[in-house]
């Protein structure tokens, strides 16, 4: 009979999984979370100059791989790929104008977010599917450097980028853009005053109100993380979130479910949002109906930097072209086309910015940044010990 | 009986060329991640085991998929019934437009699920949907309700309504009749939909990481953490291995189950009847109504966001998607075009292995049959990081590698699609009478043309479902095709939907609800087309 044997398989599926349930015991420690506290004692992760010798993140590169840029090439025939994550975009003609000045073709791969951008490259070092890599950031700068993803190339552009975004000392990567992940709120719903600091998000008065992201699965939700590290530190980060929890903080997977889900802006009851700098900007440029000034503000008090990279990648037939084009890529030309196609802050500081970003976008002048070797060494026990914080 | 079988040449020639594009295309990929990751230092599995976040991660994929898909089932059957023995005006455009939610973006559907219970006061109390098993399982009942109406429905048309009728006249009652005759014959159909919709709830990676808030956990999104947050391949693959092994076994126990697909049911071209009576007007009313309802209301909150401008109704963000907006390498017009091109060539590439698998596993030893049918529904249960990166491995030398080709994405999305072709074909064959095929045989038609003049023509019906779905599921996928690194004039649209919905801005968004409104038209355009094809010939 047919419903006898569904009933067979209901049973079936129970005692397998039952099976499954029993293999495991329960007095074994969560690995994830005891690897990470070997690495690094709690008490001098803060200590950036300690981290900076012995990190492998910034061991000394092979020199002999130094690329020197030769004028006198021609470089019309040659074809190099550009490999970057999905929110790339660029305007139409910027690319070929690289190809103008230099003859060089650029081929463009686009995959995933900077996670899994970042997780292909390890996984492909040997054999890399492209020449350089734009898109790695910060936070998961020590993973590509430690696994030896990059050549070291020290570009004359540089001259014009603030000393503050190059991250790497051996210049294997590049400063390309940057962005602050800001806590953003909508104006006219706020309970009270508008909200300037971190503290602020633990007044009772704004209670319910904040929504973020969670930092294992969103990036601007780990800048955030990163950013109560750094203002509050090694030992107080936790009782921070701690209280949050009590001021029944809203933590969603992504930034649209915060954003367009929690927050005002899609219909939700929250009035704070983590979100980035640039989003008032945004709101303002792509309202509807149009508006005078943005809906929302941001505060800049806790703002973290998320800084962008390009590396020429080290499995490439053609290091002197792929330097070209990371010149190209902190140029004029290419900075200007990166505000309104990414919504992030050219690395240039020559490079004019659009009207919206200037009256609308503040600049952050003090952001929070942490070092990308304490952030490597620690990612996995702060999210970790996050995890039993905030979910429990 | 003996069933009617082709020569050996042929009969290994039918199974070996599926198997050779699965272990091509699927096998040898994943194989190489697998072998990469596990040969990794310091990976063992007892490690990941007594890892109790794991342990618990796995107890909850099985369950909550276990629940999905009896739920769906249940929800799914009312219309089913209806659709499968009823001839009304607009059966098939309710046919068709019950597979737009396999299309939807997941970030789009949570979304509109999210607002729905704010608005109907669902966000507290304990059916409250914001992170909860309940809303997890509420959307995958919406995802899925189409593969059960569908693969069920088109098989319970096609049997023949004599066994039933015999019944009736012996004095069974309705209920006694359907528990007794037709429920036993719809075994198949239903152990097709029930493996598929358990893979797919089983594999499910943006519902439970959306719906679920974070807090649940399932093998999937464990893989992606470990591969993706924490360059952990080891841990990665030894979950990818458990992911595998668990499938194999479930999909073992549910061939078991279906029993053997005997031949000689009688199969009908459609059973589907006008509807006799107020009493059978109003049942059959009442099923395709309050499931279409169920399933219109995160599509009607969709349309109604993509109508919204300029503080009143207008069509400007359908008018916006001929221009490229920021973010996007592409107009979102272009990601549509890109998006049909692929699921095109997929669909294709779907049908006609899936269909061949079908005939293979038609016509060769039991044994064969199921061995074949097993390994094609591997890819389903598998993660998209596995195949995404085994793919990335596999192909990177000389003229075979096509990490950055066009080509991998329909290849890639078409693995989707074979086992729906697959499991809606292999019965309909097994349940021709053998003696039309013997018949046309010694009329001296030769194995071709008995496959061409009897197989096909009863066959259709099924292709054009198993096409249908294989064409939708390319059109919405999302995984795996992000995984595959593409130009970026490629995008599709579901990737083009995530990106603007990664922005602030009202008119970026608007824009993406019209986009998704408009994949919503097209997928029921073209999955009437496809229900139409097979009127043509008969």
């Amino acid at each position: 009979m047919f419903h006898s044997s569904l009933l067979r398989l209901l049973g079936a599926l129970f005692t397998i999984t039952l099976v499954a349930a029993a293999c495991g015991d329960d007095t074994v420690v969560d690995t994830a979370t005891d690897e990470a506290m070997d690495d690094e004692s709690a008490d001098d992760v803060m200590d950036d100059d300690a981290m900076e010798e012995e990190s492998p993140c910034y061991a000394e590169p092979d020199l002999a791989e130094i690329i020197v840029t030769d004028d006198e090439v021609d470089y019309s025939s040659t074809t190099i790929t550009l490999a970057t994550h999905d929110s790339f975009a660029l305007s139409e003609g910027t690319l070929e104008a690289f190809t103008a000045e230099t003859g060089i073709t650029v081929e463009q791969i686009a995959v995933g977010d900077a996670g899994e951008l970042v997780s292909q490259a390890v996984l492909t070092k040997d054999n890399p599917t492209a020449d350089v890599l734009f898109g790695i950031d910060n936070s998961f700068l020590c993973r590509g450097l430690e696994a030896g993803l990059f050549l070291p190339y020290s570009s004359a552009a540089l001259a014009s980028v603030d000393d503050a975004l190059e991250l790497d000392p051996h210049h294997r990567v590049t400063p390309i853009d940057y962005g602050d992940v800001c806590v953003n709120y909508w104006i006219d719903e706020l309970p009270g005053d508008a909200p300037t600091s971190l503290d602020d998000l633990i007044d009772p008065v704004n209670a319910g109100e904040f929504v973020t992201e969670n930092p294992e699965t969103s990036s601007p939700g780990f800048a955030f993380l990163l950013a109560t590290i750094a203002t509050y530190g090694e030992d107080g980060w936790e009782d921070y979130w701690t209280a949050l929890v009590e001021n029944d903080v809203a933590i969603t997977a992504g930034w649209n479910e915060a954003y367009y889900g929690d927050f005002i802006a899609g219909g939700g009851d929250r009035a704070i949002v983590n979100s980035y700098a640039s989003s008032p900007p945004a709101e303002f440029l792509f309202a509807d109906p149009p508006v005078d000034t943005p809906p929302t503000g941001s505060f800049s008090d806790a703002c973290f930097r998320q800084i962008e990279f390009a590396g020429i990648l080290s499995g490439t037939d053609q290091p002197e072209a792929a330097a070209l084009l990371i010149d190209f890529m902190l140029s004029p030309t290419y900075q200007e086309d990166i505000p309104l196609n990414m919504f992030v802050y050219p690395a240039n500081g020559d490079a004019a910015l659009p009207d919206a970003f200037v009256e609308h976008g503040p600049l952050v002048d003090d952001p929070l940044t942490l070092d990308p070797a304490v952030i490597e060494a620690n990612r996995d026990d702060w999210t970790a010990r996050w995890n039993e914080i905030v979910l429990g | 009986m003996h069933a009617w079988r082709p020569r050996n040449a042929v009969q290994f020639g039918l199974v070996a060329g599926p198997l050779f594009f699965l272990t091509f295309f699927f096998l040898w990929p994943v194989g190489e991640l697998l072998v990469r990751g596990l040969g990794a230092d310091g990976t063992s599995v007892g490690e990941v085991f007594g890892t109790a976040s794991i342990r618990s991660a796995i107890w909850f994929t099985f369950w909550q998929a276990a629940l999905s898909t009896v739920l769906t089932l249940v929800i799914a059957f009312p219309l089913t019934w209806a659709l499968s023995n009823f001839s009304f005006v607009g059966r098939r455009v309710v046919r068709a437009a019950v597979s737009v939610p396999f299309v939807l973006p997941t970030v789009v559907v949570a979304g509109a699920f999210i607002a729905t219970a704010d608005r109907v006061g669902m966000d507290d109390g304990p059916f409250a949907l914001a992170g909860s098993v309940f809303a997890i399982l509420v959307a995958h009942v919406f995802f899925n309700v189409a593969v059960v109406v569908r693969t069920v429905g088109s098989y319970w048309s096609q049997l023949s309504i004599d066994d039933e009728h015999a019944a009736r006249m012996l004095g069974a009652s309705t209920v006694r009749t359907f528990f007794t005759v037709t429920l036993p014959r719809l075994r198949p159909a239903i152990a097709a939909a029930v493996a598929i919709v358990f893979l797919f709830t089983f594999t499910s990676f943006a519902v439970v990481l959306i719906l679920g808030s974070s807090r649940q956990r399932t093998i999937e999104t464990e893989i992606f953490r470990y591969a993706i947050s924490r360059t952990d391949f080891g841990t990665a693959a030894v979950l990818s291995v458990v992911q595998l092994v668990t499938v194999l076994v479930l999909v073992i126990v549910n061939q078991r189950i279906r029993g053997r697909l005997v031949g000689a049911d009688r199969i009908t071209l459609d059973r589907g009847r006008p509807l006799r009576g107020m009493r059978q007007r109003v049942v059959v009313g009442a099923a395709v109504v309050v499931t279409m309802l169920l399933l219109a209301v995160p599509v009607l909150s969709l349309v109604d966001q993509s109508l919204q401008s300029g503080g009143g109704w207008s069509f400007a963000h359908y008018r916006a998607l001929a221009d490229r907006p920021p973010f996007l390498t592409v107009s979102p017009l272009r990601a549509i075009g890109n998006s049909l091109f692929f699921a095109a060539i997929a669909a294709f590439l779907a049908t006609a292995i899936g269909g061949w698998a079908a005939v293979a596993i038609a016509f060769s030893r039991r044994s064969i049959g199921r061995l074949v049918d097993l390994a094609f529904l591997l890819p389903l249960g598998t993660s998209a990081v596995t195949l995404g990166f085994g793919v990335l491995l596999a192909f990177d030398t000389g003229v075979l590698d096509l990490r950055q080709s066009w080509v991998m994405i329909p290849l890639v999305q078409s693995l989707v699609g074979v086992p729906f072709v697959t499991r809606a074909v292999a019965p309909v064959l097994l349940a021709i009478d053998p003696h039309l095929r013997e018949a046309a045989s010694s009329l001296g038609a030769e194995p071709r043309r008995v496959l061409r003049d009897i197989d096909l023509p009863i066959a259709r019906r099924a292709i054009g479902v198993g096409a249908g779905f294989a064409f939708a599921v390319s059109l919405g996928e999302f995984g795996a095709t992000s995984f595959v690194g593409r130009r970026p004039d490629f995008m599709t649209v579901p990737l083009a939907i995530a990106r603007l919905l990664s922005q602030p801005g009202q008119q970026i968004r608007g824009q993406a609800m019209a986009l998704s409104v408009i994949l919503m038209v097209l997928t029921t355009a073209v999955l009437l087309t496809l229900d139409r094809s097979d009127r043509t010939v008969l």
